[in-house]
């Protein structure tokens, strides 16, 4: 046992970083306590992922001391981390698909040039973890089959089996369901029981304040506030993280629903691999309403989006969408889609909203290029082109007001609110938006439901896919639950809440 | 009875020896590709060696010096394959293309010039090839031998020790290789230079042991067939040797059936058998056959974040 000569577990002083002329963290000083769970929130890019590469190796430090344990060392390289029994829970995580739980635990600490012995000692040690902090998981399970929440826990067991006392997770509950998030609480209050150190990387607000003991703010790079969580709210956090008072709630008013803008029955759809990953599904959407789709990431909501969308012909059912009919035999691309006024915010920016490498002017009129004013005789009008984003902008506030910037220049929410505007702005019949606000920070949520709403009161049909509760809460005026292919459910935005809809998107309950 | 049995033996013999490249190179090239780095540079390398070991073996009468000479040739080639994809991150595919290119054109200019013989080198006397061991007609010289070694050495590389393990796991998911701590370029370094080794002695094999000296573009697709041989096998050492020894086996009887009258066909066109290896192998890389198995990172250079 190593002499103990201060209760931080870690300290920072000082630290400053850069990426060329961005200042991602400056002067950050910040002191965990040994055996407690910290939390520490703060928009995209506030820093607070830096700030933990740092600590753990992946970036150095311009300036700055890191201090584990009450001794100064310097960080290098992840290796150095993992010497200091510093250890990390990715994001995205850090394992072999196609390796077993077992085999994943070992990599980089395989106690040896020959596996046999590495193996059996992990197997023995994967048992002794599992008791002492109730971290349960088939050591010869294939990392593929496991649930995400599963491999989440493989991930902290990785940790743990190389000695870890301090724990780092990083926005851990951005891809599981309710319970599973629950269930990864409980297992931090177990580890902090056992005196291992947690800090909480996140932006969601209830978890840290129903696991924290203290809460780190962070702002632009710095550390803007410090609090006991019992001493604080979610309205406090939110204020500070932005800088400004932010309402979370909006004042709907109720839905006044009109002729059916798109109808779907016994939907379906088998892909390249012959799963079927749509499997009879029928709803309606009616104009000035906000239909919510709920589920777990990857049971069919993407798929379901793609088909409406244009991009996927159903290969079962049928589609009315305004009025025309589209099935299998009468498929329609995206562009006929366009024409019926089919408006789609893809779930995925980067690859399908957008071109990264091209200007915001010209992502402002991706889809809608060949109509006047921007094109007369298959040439562009630049000029005309430039200053239709610019008016985009204005209206969508987005940042910086510059069209003649690259589309990649720009942060998630400001991509977000131009390919918002874009499709928007032609006043669709029916608009689809699949997670309207991922990787958007607090100030543009609020901004984009806002314009979500407004558009529903004018009149359009609005279909939200989103794998976060809390918004398709705050937003839908009916909500559909997906799990595996199916509608599992259908409820009332008023008689929703987030238990009974967890349930249904594990499928363990159907309304 | 006899005849038969002489005629099967014979087939086999053949057939070990036409396979011997090919299972060098397609487990040098299963080390490589199971750290993620695609290999379309065995031919160059091969042929690389194959001259290179002629040629030292002529100058220096031994044959041991051939094969070293074989393998330094073969290694350079591999680090300035790994130098290109592994340290510039560049593209694979063109970086095998380019160094498939390089072999084909400087061994026939260094022939040349070295030797003036329309780019082959000197014919090989007895004392500077490698020869058979115990059976001086089946031709079982001691690279026919490592390259049977080679197959249960490499599954047992791959699949038992630490090496292996992390191997496969920086073909599949680099960033959990450097989550880890270990390096991933080392890693993959180390596959390439094993790719390198392999195919140095199959590049010897080929022109001083099989045959007595180089010709030009002696290896004739032997590269891509062991890398066929690869993706047939599933990046599998023992299914890969497998498809190896079938490939050889088709060769084998082609070499058999030339000239000979089936009942009720007729002559065999020999041409067709002789291109069967080829058509098989075109079959197979145009990727009809396991698609899902390659390692996932396999061709997609690393980039750490910053």
């Amino acid at each position: 046992m190593q002499e103990l000569t201060s209760d931080a577990a870690i300290e920072l002083r000082g630290i400053d970083k850069s990426f060329g002329s961005v200042q991602a963290v400056r002067g950050v000083s910040l002191r965990i306590e040994r055996g407690s769970i910290t939390g520490i929130v703060g928009e995209n890019g506030a820093g607070k992922s830096t700030l933990m590469s740092i600590l753990y190796g992946l970036y150095r430090a311009d300036a700055g001391e890191i201090r584990v344990e009450g001794r100064p060392v310097e960080m290098t390289s992840p290796r150095d981390a993992i010497g200091r029994g510093i250890g990390m829970v990715h994001q995205h995580f850090m394992l072999v698909d196609s390796f077993t739980v077992l085999e994943n635990l070992i990599l980089g600490a395989e106690g040896g040039p020959l596996l046999a012995g590495g193996l059996a000692a992990a197997r023995a040690e994967l048992a002794r973890l599992a008791q002492d902090y109730g971290l349960a998981v088939d050591p010869d399970a294939r990392v593929s089959d496991l649930s995400v929440g599963e491999q989440q826990r493989v991930e902290i067991l990785k940790v743990l089996f190389r000695g870890a006392r301090i724990l780092i997770l990083d926005e851990p509950s951005a891809v599981l369901t309710p319970q599973e998030t629950n269930r990864l609480l409980q297992i931090l209050r177990v580890l902090r029981d056992r005196g291992v150190t947690v800090v909480l990387i996140t932006h969601k607000l209830r978890e840290i304040l129903s696991v924290t003991d203290r809460v780190i703010v962070m702002r632009r790079g710095e550390v803007v506030a410090e609090r006991a969580t019992s001493k604080t709210s979610a309205e406090e956090l939110a204020e500070l993280m932005v800088g400004r008072k932010v309402r979370f709630s909006f004042d709907k008013a109720p839905a006044r629903t009109g002729e059916p803008r798109l109808v779907a029955r016994g939907l379906s759809l088998v892909d390249d691999r012959l799963v079927r990953v749509l499997d009879d599904i029928s709803f309606e959407v009616r104009a000035g309403e906000i239909v919510g789709i709920a589920g777990v990431s990857g049971n069919g909501q993407s798929e379901l989006l793609q088909v409406l969308a244009g991009i996927r012909r159903p290969t079962g059912g049928a589609l009315e969408v305004c009025g025309r009919k589209v099935d299998a035999a009468h498929p329609a691309d995206p562009a006929e889609m366009r024409e019926l006024g089919v408006a789609h915010v893809p779930e995925d920016r980067l690859r399908q909203g957008l071109v990264p490498a091209f200007l915001a002017s010209e992502t402002s009129i991706l889809g809608y290029q060949d109509r006047e004013p921007f094109c007369h005789n298959y040439l562009l009008d630049g000029p005309a082109v430039g200053k239709y984003c610019a008016e985009l902008m204005d209206r969508f506030d987005v940042r910086p007001r510059t069209p003649g910037l690259l589309s990649s220049s720009f942060s998630g929410g400001n991509q977000q609110k131009l390919i918002l505007a874009r499709e928007m702005a032609r006043h669709p019949r029916l608009l689809l938006v699949g997670q309207p606000t991922r990787g958007v920070d607090i100030g543009a949520i609020e901004f984009i439901r806002r314009e979500l709403i407004a558009s529903r009161d004018a009149g359009c049909a609005v279909l939200v896919v989103s794998v976060e509760l809390e918004e398709i809460l705050s937003l839908a005026d009916r909500i559909l639950v997906m799990s595996g292919g199916r509608i599992v459910g259908e409820v009332a935005a008023a008689d929703a809440d987030e238990r009974t809809l967890g349930l249904m998107m594990t499928g363990a309950r159907a309304a | 009875m006899e005849e038969v049995f002489t005629l099967v033996v014979a087939t086999l013999a053949a057939t070990l020896r036409v396979a011997t490249p090919l299972v060098l190179c397609a487990m040098g090239g299963l080390f490589s590709e199971k750290s993620g780095i695609i290999d379309v540079g065995l031919e160059g390398k091969m042929l690389m060696a194959a001259f290179f070991a002629a040629a030292t073996a002529a100058v220096t009468d031994s044959a041991w010096m051939g094969v070293g000479a074989a393998i330094i040739a073969a290694e350079a080639l591999a680090l300035l394959h790994g130098f290109a994809c592994i340290t510039h991150r560049g593209n694979q595919v063109v970086s095998g293309i380019a160094l498939n290119i390089l072999a084909m054109g400087l061994t026939v200019v260094l022939g040349t010039a070295w030797f003036a013989r329309g780019g082959q080198t000197p014919p090989l006397s007895a004392g500077e090839r490698l020869n058979p061991i115990f059976f001086p007609v089946a031709g079982d010289n001691v690279i026919v031998y490592a390259a049977l070694l080679s197959v249960p050495v490499t599954w047992w590389l791959i699949e038992r020790t630490r090496f292996g393990l992390r191997l496969r796991a920086v073909g599949e998911m680099p960033l959990a290789v450097d989550a880890a701590g270990i390096s991933v370029p080392w890693l993959r370094y180390r596959a390439v230079l094993l790719c390198g080794l392999f195919a140095g002695l199959a590049g010897a094999y080929l022109s001083i042991a099989q045959n007595a000296g180089f010709s030009r573009d002696m290896t004739a697709g032997q590269g891509f067939i062991a890398l066929a041989a690869i993706i047939f096998g599933r990046w599998r050492p023992f299914p890969a040797f497998g498809a190896c020894l079938a490939f050889g086996l088709l060769d084998a009887i082609a070499i058999r059936l030339q000239g000979v009258k089936l009942p009720g066909i007729g002559e065999v066109p020999v041409q067709l058998i002789q291109a069967m290896p080829y058509l098989l192998t075109l079959f197979l890389l145009a990727g009809f056959i396991g698609r899902t198995v390659a390692p996932k990172a396999a061709g997609v250079p690393y980039e750490k974040e910053h």
